[in-house]
């Protein structure tokens, strides 16, 4: 049996299943670590997978696919679906973050899910292979099936785990990505039956799509993605979905399943409709930009720090589709890169909300106050991923958001430096936000007599959250390695545009 | 340049990483060890830090001083992408060293300053802990101000620039749970910290304009290419500069951005002198000065700069002059003074502009922390009185049973007798600060009143009238808090600082007196060594005012020509000061004296109230520019955040149109489809393959009539199909 690295880091987390499987549900601790050992295993073979694709560029990054597998998998009437993974420039940092994410998150799990750890953590794992499938699948048929298989174990999760509403999130979040999916399915459809094949690199290379049609396409698959983002006015699932998760749930829904959106549009909508993703450029940088002033000012406004966390992925996520869609280096790359950002920062965020509400069973910004006089440790660490999320130079989300803007300001598809002069002033609202949060939770008195006795987190919470500080600085000040993995596989995508 | 080329040029440049990491490994001391070091080791370790920098600036001035064309030392890529290639790369050149010397020299003596003050600070606030937290941020202030000044490039700067910005805002909100209603001091913060982004936001469309035109942020790049982007692009280049110009009145503290410095007056107050007086806000006077190609090629930004200096120079004193709290005086003090420093750099005369940043730094700093000494010794005095039940009786008749404020200039008076040291050294700082001969202040502020009266007559007029407020308002407060009779039991009581405070008082002193050597006329030590990096438009400078003067040779033959020092100038301002001093000396000893004799409730806390009547109610309330600002921006943007996040987001687009419209539209059209088949066929079949979520299918079913959990089986299904098939395929 020959397997390669590439379907070892997308199947490797159902082994653990299988494990779990076989145990029983009161061994909660045997299980827990069953869970954390096979996410710490998947990480490292994902670590062992980014050697690999160093490697395989011979002294220089390869910005072509490479671990690539392909074998026939199912043919139905004239055409072939393949069983088609691989990694390249745009999605070896996406499984890496996800590989990242999902220790971290179980970790987190460790004391916060009492209640069917098992299943808890089958679907955790589960989900972890959905994620790294939608990544590394190359076959838009196989893309598909793991789009829609994630769906499946995050509507559990927040169906069963979740809080007070969640049967009513987990609904509306399962429906709502359904809805878009159909028309990216119709869409996938027309092009196996039209284009005879479902490989992405084989489309790619096919073209020919007349303008009219890719446009049509292009929405079809922006339906999927632009939900999945979520793009403004697309997001109303995700307040309800990120305020009903459980903390693990929300990280990983923040940190991984939203990028799903935007890879899409990396992946799919740039490189296979390259005519359409230029003539749409301005319109989807204006709904970006809306997003990026709507979310900010949206969660200025909340009382729950969840949602307030929650909206600020509207604005931070409309910066990565600004970014993207300027379609030239500073901007594809600061947008994958902030991708990343978002993910290290918001799946921060939510581990800390989750911290305090695990102590003080509610989220309301208003029943804190003084936080950092009595866990000083939380302080510091939640003031640090704060100001990574406002984008302090020195720290990761500035080098996202810089090169964004950058890219955007002389962006010849967008047309105008208006869109990023109007999405910098997110940069002021995001501190107005941000830094509002951090004062009414952690500033002025103790003035709660339950905020008084508690404790500062302990050596698992902060094992939790210091991977994602050394992320925070590392990328803050040397970038270098990370945008030289994307960098050759952007410049071809990018060679593609008309 | 790269390292190579380093070595061949010699001297001491290589050195010049450390003025960044020597603080940090101070804080990181004092972070990781400090739990377990005495107050005094942390203070200390903080201290050598700092010290230690100067001690780097010092040797790179000597190495310019044999080799003064700039050197650059690169250090690691940052971010690299397409065409831009953005490195951590420090620049050594007289401009940057001169910043440096005043950041590690200041910076040094009020940490040593600090020592003394927090050790009673922090015990004042009843939280020893924070002792150590305070000397970690002031490190790594000095850390992220030396970054700002030893950049080579824009966005390093940059980096620096809102660096100093995060420790103003930790620093300012450093006692985080007091203040007004407990939360006073950490809203002070935030203003600082969010005024200041509403200028950086200016800062990056300026370098996103930049990249457009230079295709880099290196000074140099830009500087050279410069004249040519003007020539082809001056509406680019005006945007450029008037884009900085908002950044400058954010840090630097100018209209319309000022409003967040007098409230940062709620740090601690070495904060105040090191951050908001000394350094940090003199980061808008350098970015000018180190962007002089630019403003050089555009006069009309040039002259927006200087009119924007003039006016708040001028508006800033007139309110000093209403203020009572001797912290506030100060503030507005710097805030105008700065005023004096971008119109200077505005104008073109950057060696002036420099010149004062140097000479404010020593006074204002020394005014500031002397302004500490006389709180503290207020507060030691009404410690005094609390342990002394018969004066405590006496306080509370005379002052009511309300919070003693140790800051309100009318408790004080007759401190002079009390502290001997801290009054001599306030009334060195107030008459350099007054611009009297031969004090460091008047050297520096009679070049840019020279300078402007040949560049811009406008600001001329109005850095004079200001001029003649600085010297009225120092003397108003030095009178109020040194001299007549004290004012309440702690002013009577109050008592010297030690000699870990007064010490760098002394020095601070030493250099506001002589600080005018740098720069004496006919000698122009300073001008030569900063020409070397602003040479050609320091020229043009020179050809301008050259040219107003009817001719070099007609000039340097004038009787009032000294060898740049314009006797006329010189003159007429230090007549203004003395007037002014006079008339503040007769003002709050005579006629505040001939004023106690009307009954208490018609007796004026200040005789200027009763002169000015209205017009004092306008600089005691700051023109109410918070309150124009709140009601016309602040409350409208939470206005308009609410009205999105209630009514749009949740009411009408989540609540009616999702739930309502949508929701309810889908379930009835599922409801007419699938209860006939659904819940009779595939219902069942289900609910036999997951009586496991049969909790869950319940509530579902209410819902959404089973649809969604068989779909989800369905994909689940498939999925499992479609990897059996595949795993059994490979084996």
């Amino acid at each position: 049996m020959d397997i390669d690295l590439t379907t070892l880091v997308t199947f490797l987390p159902l082994i653990g299943v299988l494990v779990l499987l076989f145990m029983k549900g009161e061994q909660k601790n045997a299980i827990r670590w069953v869970a954390l050992l096979t996410s710490l295993v998947t990480f490292a073979v994902s670590i062992v997978l980014l050697v690999n694709f160093i490697a395989a560029g011979n002294g220089a990054i390869s910005a072509d696919i490479e671990l690539e597998t392909k074998v026939p998998w199912i043919s139905l009437g004239g055409w072939q679906i393949y069983y088609h993974v691989g990694v390249d420039g745009l999605s070896i940092l996406l499984v890496l973050l996800t590989t990242f994410l999902v220790p971290l998150c179980i970790l987190s799990t460790w004391s916060a899910v009492e209640d069917r750890v098992k299943d808890f953590m089958i679907f955790f794992l589960l989900l972890e292979t959905g994620m790294v499938g939608v990544f590394v699948a190359l076959d838009l048929f196989l893309f598909y099936v793991f789009w829609e298989f994630t769906l499946v174990p995050m509507y559990f999760l927040i169906g069963i785990w979740g809080g007070p509403r969640r049967m009513y999130a987990a609904i509306k979040f399962f429906l709502y990505t359904m809805a878009g999916s159909i028309l990216m399915l119709l869409a996938i459809l027309w092009l196996g039956i039209q284009q005879q094949t479902f490989s992405v690199p084989e489309l790619i290379a096919k073209g020919g799509i007349p303008e009219n049609i890719q446009l049509w396409l292009f929405l079809a698959f922006a339906a999927a993605f632009a939900i999945k983002v979520p793009m403004w006015p697309l997001h109303s699932w995700l307040p309800d979905a990120h305020v009903e998760a459980p903390t693990a749930g929300s990280v990983i829904l923040a940190g991984v399943l939203l990028k799903m959106g935007t890879y899409g549009f990396l992946r799919f909508n740039l490189s296979l409709f390259p005519e359409a993703a230029v003539r749409m450029a301005p319109w989807i940088a204006g709904l970006a930009v809306v997003g990026i002033i709507y979310g900010a000012a949206v969660s200025y406004a909340q009382q729950d720090v969840k949602k307030l966390v929650a909206y600020s992925s509207v604005s931070h996520l409309g910066f990565v589709m600004l970014g993207l869609f300027a379609l030239n280096p500073q901007g594809v790359q600061g947008g994958i890169l902030q991708m990343i950002n978002h993910g290290l920062s918001t799946g921060a965020l939510f581990l800390i909300v989750g911290m305090i509400y695990e102590r003080r069973h509610t989220r309301d910004m208003d029943a804190f106050g003084g936080l950092w006089k009595v866990m000083p440790i939380y302080g510091l660490i939640t003031l640090i991923v704060t100001l990574s999320s406002m984008g302090l130079p020195g720290l990761n989300g500035f080098v996202g958001e810089f090169s964004i803007l950058l890219g955007a300001f002389g962006s010849e598809a967008i047309g105008s430096p208006w869109f990023a002069g109007l999405a910098a002033l997110g940069v002021i609202l995001a501190a107005v936000y941000m830094l509002k949060m951090f004062q009414k939770m952690f500033l002025g008195p103790v003035d709660k007599e339950e905020n008084k006795v508690l404790k500062d987190i302990n050596w698992r919470e902060i094992i939790t959250l210091v991977p994602l500080l050394i992320f925070i600085f590392w990328i803050g000040l040397y970038p270098k390695p990370f945008f030289a993995l994307m960098a050759p596989a952007v410049e071809k995508l990018l060679a593609g545009l008309p | 340049m790269n390292l190579s080329e380093v070595t061949s040029v010699g001297g001491f440049f290589s050195l010049v990483p450390l003025v960044v990491f020597l603080p940090v490994l101070g804080l990181l001391i004092n972070m990781i060890f400090g739990g377990r070091m005495s107050e005094k080791a942390i203070g200390w370790t903080a201290s050598l830090a700092s010290g230690a920098t100067f001690v780097v600036a010092v040797l790179l001035a000597t190495s310019l001083a044999g080799h003064p064309e700039a050197v650059t030392i690169p250090f690691l890529d940052w971010i690299n992408i397409g065409t831009l290639e953005l490195p951590w790369a420090f620049r050594v050149d007289t401009l940057s060293v001169t910043m440096m010397l005043v950041v590690g020299g200041v910076g040094t003596l009020i940490h040593i300053y600090a020592i003394g003050y927090m050790h009673e600070d922090v015990r004042h606030h009843n939280d020893p802990s924070r002792y150590r937290r305070f000397f970690v941020f002031f490190n790594l202030f000095i850390a992220m101000m030396m970054i700002l000044v030893s950049a080579d490039n824009y966005l390093m700067l940059f980096v620096g620039w809102e660096g100093v910005g995060l420790c103003s805002y930790l620093l300012i909100g450093f006692w985080y749970d007091k203040g007004k209603d407990g939360i006073g001091n950490a809203l002070a913060g935030k203003k600082a910290f969010i005024t200041n982004r509403i200028g950086d936001f200016g800062f990056l469309i300026a370098a996103f304009l930049m990249f457009q035109y230079f295709g880099s942020f290196n000074f140099d790049v830009i500087n050279e290419m410069a004249p040519a982007v003007a020539a082809a692009a001056p509406a680019a280049v005006m945007a450029m500069t008037m884009f900085m110009l908002l950044g400058v009145t954010g840090k630097s503290a100018q209209l319309p951005l000022f409003v967040w410095l007098p409230d940062a007056m709620a740090g601690p107050t070495p904060v105040s002198a090191l951050i908001h007086a000394a350094t940090m806000v003199t980061a808008g006077v350098y970015l000018v000065a180190r962007s002089f190609a630019l403003y050089s090629l555009v006069p009309a930004a040039q002259n927006w700069v200087a009119i924007v200096g003039g006016v708040t120079a001028l508006l800033a004193a007139t309110i000093a002059v209403g203020q009572f709290d001797i912290k506030k005086v100060l503030a507005y003090s710097t805030v105008s003074q700065l005023g004096f420093m971008v119109a200077a750099v505005g104008m073109g005369a950057f060696t002036a502009g420099m010149f004062h940043l140097v000479t404010h730094a020593f006074f204002k700093g020394l005014l500031f922390l002397s302004s500490g000494s006389v709180i503290q010794g207020m507060e030691r005095g009404e410690h005094h009185v609390e342990h002394d039940p018969n004066l405590k009786r006496k306080m509370k008749q005379e002052h009511g049973a309300g919070h003693f404020d140790p800051q309100d200039m009318r408790t004080m008076g007759g401190l002079r007798k009390r502290m001997k040291i801290t009054f001599w050294v306030y009334l060195i700082g107030s008459l350099a600060l007054g611009g009297i001969f031969p004090l460091a202040g008047f050297w520096s502020k009679d070049e840019i009143l020279l300078e402007s009266m040949h560049l811009h007559p406008t600001v001329y007029v109005l850095l004079t009238i200001a001029a003649f407020f600085t010297a009225f308002y120092m003397t108003r407060q030095v009178v109020m808090v040194f001299f007549g009779e004290p004012k309440s039991e702690p002013a009577a009581h109050a008592q010297e600082s030690p000699a870990v405070m007064t010490v760098p008082l002394l020095v601070l002193a030493g250099l506001s007196t002589l600080g005018g050597l740098l720069n004496l006329p006919y000698l122009h030590t300073f001008k030569e060594w900063l020409g070397h990096t602003l040479g050609e438009a320091e020229h043009a400078v020179e050809g301008a005012v050259e040219g107003l003067a009817e001719g070099a040779a007609h000039a340097s033959t004038a009787w009032y020509d000294l060898g740049g020092l314009d006797l006329r100038v010189a003159l007429f301002s230090t007549v203004l000061a003395l007037l002014a001093i006079a008339l503040g000396w007769w003002m709050y000893t005579r006629r505040m004296e001939e004023l106690q004799s009307l009954p208490l409730a018609k007796r004026p806390d200040d005789p200027l109230r009763k002169i000015l009547g209205p017009v004092f109610k306008v600089f005691e309330n700051k023109y109410w520019l918070d309150e124009i600002y709140k009601a016309l921006l602040l409350d409208r943007y939470v206005d308009v955040a609410n009205f999105l996040a209630q009514k749009v987001d949740w009411d009408f687009w989540h609540d009616w149109f999702h739930d309502k419209v949508l929701a309810g539209g889908f379930r009835g059209l599922t409801w007419v489809l699938a209860k006939p088949f659904d819940l009779g066929i595939i219902d069942g079949i289900a609910n036999g393959l997951a009586t496991g979520m049969q909790g869950l299918a319940g509530q579902m079913r209410r819902l959404q009539t089973g649809f969604v959990r068989n779909y989800a089986l369905a994909v689940f299904l498939g999925v499992v199909v479609i990897l059996g098939y595949l795993v059994l395929r490979m084996i």
